[in-house]
């Protein structure tokens, strides 16, 4: 390890030998952290395909014995092969609970935040290594907890992922409100932890830490992203921590927060009183809402930086990016009540969150139509990460129009519930989402391992994966419009939904088509670890400041000195320069007095401020018409 | 380039902290941020389920308060005199009193109408205890000096961080000890005003003041900011410790005392709002 690293960081860490424990597990480097978020992630996302593919086949055969359902769940939940009703729920329950948190929010932001953040804003590492590594051991913690809840005697939570009450505030209301339910709020209460102390650590790092030059203004767009991805786990996750703790009162110590005038047929009528499950709600979606925005917003990011990177052209509008995921940021506060339309919630309140909902078309459509124009004209390389990001745009764009459908608070009537509801936001946040992170684990796979992933094996990942996603929830959209509702283990006893059979048959198909296409990537993934094929500093010719470190990925990041940003991170193609890109820490001769003057030892002057960055939105669009001619 | 080059934009530019801070400060600030969202959280749980409530009317506080001033004694504590004869009052005693008021005073002016299943009782009549003032009706003079109490625990560690900045070892072990000493006073008063509430026969599930989300919500809320006060003072006591060491000479800076100033400052601000939305309004 160079002095320049050892001196650079006088206090956090002095490079000694490190021994396996403290450089593979309790690591405290960035890149290791995301290492292990990454994988603990891909492991829950396994399970969670893996449960979602055993109600899919309870579905689509519900009257067929499958012997392996009994071999995997035991005679308990799944008698002669076939799931128990409730051990269905349940498994619904813990597909939605680890595909949100802990794949989507943890597995993606967790391990891209760790990996981009220090490294393209140019910094040695977070700014509190000790806390990124206890983030990673308590969403780890968190996670083991969760999955220790399927092995209790009454099985784990199946209230759904949104655990309402009164299913989750008494225990005794069915075997899934026992102990599952305590182990999921002890895990989701480990997980709010983690993502706290995850997310104290971002926000400090990326206002803190940029290096010199780095305004916020030259940002890259993963950056912007998942910085306020941040900030807004920051602010959300608190609220389902208040809602949970009185959760747990209300199981525990006999409180009625969201418990009013119930009748169980085992105890009869209860004795709480003056609670309201509405309010458990509100509590709920006021984190479940931005949930969602934390989880599309880093695949948005990675998304941004891929397309610009293989369209070898600059992002277009990036201001309009930034403005966006502001406006998306601001908005996802505010919409929380469009998931409550049917609550029976004021109508008035209903017409308010319908507004605001239909508002975040317009940031959300900057955005897509800005991924568009950037690919237009552009000198596409098609790599494996530039196929799922362009996954992640046609997704964007067909999930979000049912976005639409769904923030009316009139159709919602009809909508609510059904597989329609299913169909929208697996689309639009699962699957975008998903290849958000493909598209990031393709793209960053060489600065993560040193490797490259296997080309033609992730076009395989890619079509199968694209087409059985499609395949799984476009139909979803019309056995919901339908009415089919959702949460229904067989649809056998309801004639009405009997003709919706064959399309349920093509659904669980399809999915297990999307399982076997999973199983090629996790093959591509854990052998290129070890015999892909070498990678180079800067593989894919971009600008950003990650592909200036080396290969070897030393703690500390850079060898010598960190580099100084001359520019923004979008300099592909640009007419003024003979080269095809140019990257973020080259001076540029011809304009250095412009962005930087010479060191006099004085402050800096405030008068002559520097001109607003490279490029603004409107200079961008001016010049797009203009030939590209030098 | 040979030449050395800095950023011109302003503080934003990079390479340098745009609030001038450290990165632990702005972690304390972003933590802080995070976790007023929680109490607020709680704060607008509290809203909307006392809400659901009618209150008590004003005229209703208003008639008991005249009563109160008239006789308090014979009228609805006929026995509050002679127990109050016994000046030697211990802690047991207190424990007691609070059982005889919980079979007289209460069932009292339940008859009276006041304390219903269907109204949010008024705090004024609810917390009107003070030690050693057996009988007498003194709404909110106990929370107030709480009050008072966290308010100047405030005020010494103003005066700490402000001895840290000048590098004064000292003062700074004299604030933080005064600033200890605050917030145990504050947890103390906490735990009687808890006893006396629980004597009274407040439980998580039942309230004999009226609606039982009334005592669940005072113990949720006023619990967990009590956890946040004694956080705080297990913060204090270790900066207080390493002060005393020295560890903060030697580094040159009392950045620490800052640090868990401005926790401790968030936690009395907390405060302000937990006193007003269940005592005050």
């Amino acid at each position: 390890m160079s002095t320049a690293v050892a001196h650079a960081h006088t206090d956090d860490h002095h490079h000694h030998e490190e021994s396996f424990i403290s450089k593979y597990i309790f690591s405290m480097d960035h890149k290791m952290i995301s290492k292990q978020f990454l994988i603990t992630g891909i492991i829950m996302g396994l399970i969670g395909m893996g449960m979602s593919i055993a109600f899919r086949l309870q579905l689509a055969y519900p009257d067929t014995s499958f012997p392996i359902l009994e071999w995997l769940f035991g005679s308990k939940w799944a008698p002669d092969g076939k799931l128990d009703a409730g051990y269905y729920m349940a498994l619904v329950t813990m597909h939605g609970t680890i595909m949100v948190f802990y794949v989507l929010t943890a597995g993606l932001s967790g391990t891209f935040a760790n990996l981009l953040l220090p490294l393209q804003i140019g910094a040695r590492d977070m700014a509190s290594p000790f806390m990124n590594m206890l983030s990673y051991w308590f969403f780890f913690l968190s996670s083991v907890v969760l999955l220790s809840s399927l092995f209790v005697e009454t099985g784990p939570a199946s209230g759904g992922w949104t655990i309402y009450p009164p299913l989750s505030a008494l225990p005794k209301a069915m075997p899934g409100s026992g102990m599952g339910m305590t182990l999921w709020l002890v895990a989701i209460i480990l997980f709010i932890a983690s993502s706290l102390l995850g997310g104290i650590n971002y926000i400090s790092t990326v206002l803190n830490m940029r290096t010199k030059g780095m305004s916020m203004t030259r940002l890259p767009l993963t950056v912007w992203a998942l910085f306020l991805t941040a900030v807004l786990g920051l602010l959300s996750f608190p609220v389902l921590l208040g809602g949970g703790l009185l959760l747990m009162f209300d199981r525990g110590f006999g409180t009625s927060f969201y418990l009013s005038d119930i009748y169980l047929g085992s105890a009869g009528a209860l004795e709480h009183t003056g609670g309201s499950p509405v309010l458990f709600q509100h509590l709920f979606w006021f984190l479940g809402h931005p949930e969602v925005y934390i989880i599309i917003m880093p695949a948005l990011g990675i998304t941004s930086e891929i397309i610009a990177v293989n369209s070898r052209k600059p992002i277009f509008g990036y201001t309009a990016m930034v403005i966006s995921l502001l406006g998306i940021a601001f908005l996802s506060f505010i919409v929380w009540g469009h998931h409550m339309f049917i609550t029976g919630m004021n109508p008035l309140l209903g017409a308010v969150f319908l507004v605001t909902t239909l508002i975040i078309a317009v940031p959300s459509a900057v955005k897509t139509f800005n991924y568009l124009a950037t690919l237009w004209r552009g000198n596409i390389r098609f790599t494996n990460a530039m196929m799922f990001a362009i996954g992640l745009v046609s997704f964007f764009i067909s999930g979000g129009l049912t976005g639409i459908f769904l923030g009316n608070a009139t159709l919602d009537i009809q909508l609510h519930d059904t597989y329609f509801v299913v169909g929208h936001f697996h689309i639009v946040m699962g699957c975008a989402a998903i290849f958000g992170m493909l598209a990031g684990i393709y793209h960053w796979f060489p600065k993560m391992f040193g490797r490259l992933m296997n080309k033609p094996l992730g076009y395989i990942h890619f079509w199968l994966t694209f087409a059985s996603a499609y395949l799984v929830f476009f139909p979803m959209h019309f056995i919901g419009l339908a009415g089919v509702p959702r949460r229904y283990y067989a649809f056998t006893l309801l004639p009405e939904y009997g003709q919706w059979a064959d399309v349920n048959v093509l659904m669980t198909l399809a999915a297990i088509l999307g399982g076997i296409a999973q199983l090629v990537f996790i093959y591509n993934f854990f052998s290129s670890i070890f015999i892909g094929k070498k990678s180079t500093e800067n593989p894919w010719e971009a600008n950003t400041l990650e592909w200036t470190t080396p290969v070897e990925r030393i703690h500390g990041n850079w060898p010598g000195a960190i580099p100084t940003v001359y520019r923004w991170a979008y300099d592909y193609s640009n007419p003024a320069y003979d080269e095809d890109f140019k990257m973020q820490n080259v001076p540029d001769e011809s304009h250095v007095v412009e962005l930087f003057e010479t060191n006099t030892g004085t402050a800096p002057s405030t008068k002559d401020k520097p001109e607003t960055e490279t490029v603004s939105f409107f200079t961008l669009i001016r010049n797009w018409f203009k030939p590209r001619t030098v | 380039m040979s030449t050395q080059t800095i950023s011109k934009s302003s503080t934003w530019g990079g390479g340098n902290s745009p609030f001038n801070v450290s990165y632990g400060k702005l972690m304390m600030w972003v933590f802080l941020l995070s976790d007023a969202f929680t109490f607020s959280s709680l704060l607008i749980a509290y809203g909307a389920i006392r809400y659901s409530y009618d209150s008590t009317p004003i005229e209703q506080i208003d008639a008991l308060e005249l009563k109160f001033a008239e006789n308090v004694q014979e009228k609805f504590a006929p026995d509050v005199a002679e127990t109050a004869s016994h000046a030697a009052t211990t802690l047991e005693h207190g424990a007691e009193h609070a059982a005889e008021h919980a079979e007289h005073f209460i069932p009292a002016l339940r008859e009276l109408g006041v304390f219903t299943e269907a109204q949010w009782p008024s705090p004024d009549l609810v917390f009107n205890h003070f030690p050693f003032a057996h009988g007498l009706h003194l709404p909110l003079i106990f929370v107030s000096l709480m009050t008072l109490i966290l308010i100047l625990s405030s005020v010494t560690m103003v005066l700490g961080v402000e001895a840290g900045q000048q590098g004064n070892q000292k003062a700074v072990s004299k604030w933080m000890l005064l600033t200890i000493i605050g917030g145990f006073m504050f947890l103390g008063c906490q735990a009687w005003e808890w006893t006396n509430f629980i004597s009274a026969g407040a439980r998580m599930w039942s309230n004999p003041y009226g609606p039982p989300a009334f005592a669940a919500l005072f113990f949720g809320v006023t619990g967990f900011h009590g956890f946040h006060v004694f956080s705080g003072v297990v913060l204090n006591i270790i900066i207080y410790i390493n002060n005393l060491k020295g560890t903060y000479a030697k580094r040159g800076h009392y950045e620490m005392v800052e640090k868990v100033g401005l926790y401790w400052h968030f936690v009395d601000l907390v405060w302000v709002f937990v006193f007003t939305f269940f005592y005050l309004i």
